[in-house]
């Protein structure tokens, strides 16, 4: 079966293999879930406006303009740092819309009071109605919907100026140049 | 000090009744198929516990899917399928045998399978090796 002469390394052999499948193991971020929603169409869902109680907001607040989709709340201490890149984006005329998740009305109101507003509307979603279609594990997350309300990019974590210019913008271009 | 008593264990019997006053209370035979679902649920936020077992808000949210969509009429595979389609296998406590699985499944066997061939050579070889002298 195995060389006689190989048989003194053969576990040598097995414990390098065992060591190289751990090794390709620790090189992934666990926290990082593959998306079931790539090229899916965003869910559909009927939630109020963080702004206007009385307001109802459905799939169409994202238009037919390519968007990006925001989860935020005012307990999410890594969103304090993303914000600044939002309200610089929103400046330079990128669409983006907020899901306020898991939050009370006044506390995400205030936050945005203190922080900068730079969501085109804001879709508030206190029992994760909306999250959970989305498949949701956390905030910050972001989403880059196209212009037919497909989503076809996602963001896990905070999205410095580094996210911007390697993923999400070259997402953004990518779906501009196809149509 | 009997009235004390008797009033002590008035609270006592308060407890377990406030703690089952919610906002939505579901019917025993929803609420029985959504506990066995939900213990096949992972929560996503705290990775090793189910959604019935883990005081996690989204664990709270998720189960409360579980029974509405029971309610609405979904079989509990349906319910399955309707969170997996949104976490992805990942979601599901039990690994269902597929093809990226079969490693996972056969693995364990494959090894023991292993072991008993490995012994029984050894145990076939030992009387010639003590023949020799």
């Amino acid at each position: 079966m195995v060389p006689e002469f190989m048989k003194g390394f053969l576990p040598l052999v097995v414990f390098a293999g065992i060591v190289g499948a751990l090794a390709l193991g620790l090189t992934r971020d666990p926290r990082i879930l593959p998306s079931e929603l790539i090229n899916k169409p965003f869910p559909e869902f009927e939630l109020s406006d963080l702004h206007n109680a009385d307001a109802t907001l459905t799939k169409d607040v994202l238009g037919d303009r390519v968007s990006l989709v925001n989860v935020f709340g005012s307990w999410c201490m890594a969103c304090v740092q993303e914000h600044p890149k939002l309200m610089e984006l929103s400046g330079s005329g990128v669409n983006i819309i907020g899901i306020n998740w898991r939050d009370s009305r006044s506390k995400g109101l205030q936050w945005l009071d203190t922080h900068g507003n730079p969501y085109a509307r804001v879709i508030y979603d206190p029992y994760s109605r909306l999250a959970i279609d989305l498949g949701i594990t956390g905030a910050p997350e972001t989403f880059v919907v196209d212009r037919d309300g497909n989503i076809r990019y996602r963001h896990v974590g905070i999205v410095s100026d580094d996210v911007w210019k390697t993923r999400l913008r070259p997402a953004i271009e990518q779906i501009k140049a196809q149509s | 000090m009997r009235i004390f008593a008797s009033l002590l264990s008035l609270l006592f019997l308060a407890a377990p009744v406030s703690a089952q006053t919610g906002p939505d209370i579901f019917p025993p035979d929803i609420e029985k198929q959504a506990r066995e679902i939900g213990r096949g649920l992972r929560c996503v936020v705290c990775r090793s516990q189910s959604i019935e077992d883990s005081d996690a808000d989204l664990a709270g949210d998720m189960r409360l899917l579980v029974r509405r969509r029971l309610v609405a009429g979904d079989s509990p595979e349906e319910v399955m399928e309707y969170v997996r389609d949104r976490y992805g296998d990942y979601v599901l406590l039990r690994p269902p045998v597929q093809p990226n699985t079969w490693a996972l499944w056969a693995g364990p066997f494959l090894v023991l399978i292993m072991f008993f061939i490995f012994l029984w050579r050894r145990v076939s070889t030992r009387p010639d090796d003590r023949a020799a002298p």
